[in-house]
């Protein structure tokens, strides 16, 4: 099988044929926006010291330690719970132009809307694997505010075949985690019946 | 013999160095469970996560760096002899020990005072890391869980009062209910710690308690581990796969923990560890000789 790699700038053109539950990987420009970035930008109308357009936001809180020469090096990262910047998301691809937003765990009806409206995607890099994502950054290349401590600030990463990405939202708006709940929602149903009649403790 | 300056500075050291080893190597029981559930895996993707996961353990033991970049808010639950000769200065041996591997290992800064909203740049603040005591009566011993609880699998935490008419019922719902919403981003497959009790504080302790227990074992009582086997089957059986992509399993394990309960209450807690599941333990003796129960065979 071939590797999908995407390269930032990255265009519409480029998700047109990509579809949930694909594996991708990245080459370009990957910056760290989590919570209080988001909220900057969509309620407190702060623009981003960064453009977005084309590029890709990583959801996540990295451990950063500052070398000898006064550059930063990653020494974790990976991603934090998407569904956290649900609220902002549709307005975020709205405002900055991302192309692919990288994180952990589904997301919801309106960053669907926005992925198939701006055509964007919302993919997981399996989480908790922070040292292995670490290896595949080159190296930071810069970093902005920093007032937000270093899990949320934004920092600025080089990388290079970043992945596995597996898409949980494509740029049509299917959402795999949606999808999949539906079978586990069902087959939960099945098991509460089923457990439930051999739970009769309190006689 | 040491003063009793010279024991804390040494009980810090120790503790300091097994915080930053939790952070980059799993417990055996977890390992080995995930090894046993990767290669139960038949579907595709599930296969490649798993693949990724065993890699980034590899390479972060390798390089001594912390296996997942969320290190957690601290947590010791400490059962400490009356008679441990530092039992009065083992707080703040905690705390000095989480701030020293914070800055040693590193570990990520994730203390943010609530209301005045920062962040104290330390991973220590008002009340972190959190400590919680049991003492023995007639022992001089120091029995030390530290568990790196990350902010992916703190989210599913939930507690209740069900009503006794809702019985083990109840039980059975609440917990499974959570799985398909919360405990899908929270990074399995899971430890499942499930807590009974009276109240919703007694049962948070204890569905936290269960996390510390191993992975496999089963609680005494015969009803209890019935549940534990039958919530663990069934939550299974839904087929969550790593990171809730779908797979042939969901969890690594259900485990309870039950304290008596007021006649008109059922308090029930679900707490979940990801697959990440950092917690190890050490015991300390009156000379400061330790062994280590969680990872065999590694001195610090």
């Amino acid at each position: 099988m071939n590797k999908k790699i995407l390269t930032t700038p990255i265009t519409d053109e480029d998700l047109k044929n990509i579809r949930i539950g694909d594996i991708i990987y990245l080459n370009g420009t990957l910056v760290t926006c989590r919570d209080v970035a988001h909220r900057r930008v969509v309620e407190g109308g702060i623009p981003l010291p960064i453009d977005l357009k084309g590029k890709a936001i990583f959801h996540a809180g990295p451990i950063v330690r500052e070398t000898e020469d006064k550059k930063y090096e990653i020494v974790s990262i990976g991603p934090t719970t998407s569904m956290r910047m649900e609220k902002f998301e549709k307005q975020f691809i709205e405002k900055t132009g991302v192309k692919l937003i990288i994180g952990k765990g589904g997301m919801g009806k309106r960053t669907e809307e926005g992925c198939k409206t701006y055509k964007a995607l919302h993919l997981v890099f399996p989480a908790g694997n922070a040292v292995y994502a670490a290896t595949k950054v080159e190296r930071i290349k810069d970093v902005y505010w920093t007032d937000l401590g270093m899990p949320e600030s934004l920092w600025v990463c080089e990388v290079n075949e970043f992945g596995p990405l597996i898409v949980s939202i494509d740029a049509e708006g299917n959402n795999l985690f949606e999808q999949n709940k539906a079978e586990f929602n069902r087959k939960k149903e099945e098991q509460y019946e089923y457990i439930s009649k051999q739970v009769g403790f309190i006689k | 013999m040491m003063d009793k300056k010279q024991q804390k500075e040494k009980m810090i050291e120790l503790m300091s160095n097994f915080i930053s080893l939790v952070s980059y190597k799993l417990p055996d029981d977890v390992e080995s469970k995930l090894r046993e559930l990767s290669e139960e895996e038949s579907n595709q993707l599930a296969k490649t996560i798993y693949k990724t996961m065993f890699e980034n353990q590899k390479i972060a033991y390798k390089l001594k760096r912390p296996s997942c970049q969320d290190t957690g808010v601290l947590q010791f639950f400490v059962k400490c002899g009356e008679d441990f000769p530092l039992i009065g200065q083992l707080e703040s041996i905690l705390r000095e020990s989480t701030y020293k591997a914070t800055k040693e290992t590193p570990l990520r800064h994730n203390s943010v005072e609530t209301f005045d909203e920062f962040n104290t740049g330390k991973n220590i603040g008002s009340g972190t890391p959190s400590i919680f005591w049991e003492v023995v009566e007639g022992s001089d011993k120091a029995e030390i869980y530290t568990y790196m609880a990350g902010g992916g699998c703190t989210l599913p935490g939930v507690a209740t009062v069900l009503m006794p008419s809702e019985g083990y019922e109840g039980v059975v719902k609440f917990v499974l209910d959570r799985m398909t919403s919360y405990g899908i981003n929270a990074c399995p497959p899971l430890l499942v710690g499930v807590g009974i009790g009276t109240s919703v504080e007694t049962a948070a302790l204890n569905s936290k308690l269960a996390l510390m227990r191993p992975v496999g074992s089963r609680n005494e009582n015969e009803n209890a581990a019935k549940l534990e086997k039958l919530l663990e089957d069934g939550i299974n059986a839904i087929g969550l796969g790593p990171q809730g992509l779908k797979g042939s399993k969901s969890v690594m394990g259900v485990n309870v923990v039950n304290s008596a309960r007021h006649p008109s209450t059922i308090g029930v807690a679900v707490n979940t560890g990801c697959w990440s599941h950092r917690r190890g333990k050490i015991t300390f003796d009156r000379n400061l000789n330790y062994e280590i129960h969680t990872h065999k065979g590694v001195k610090l």
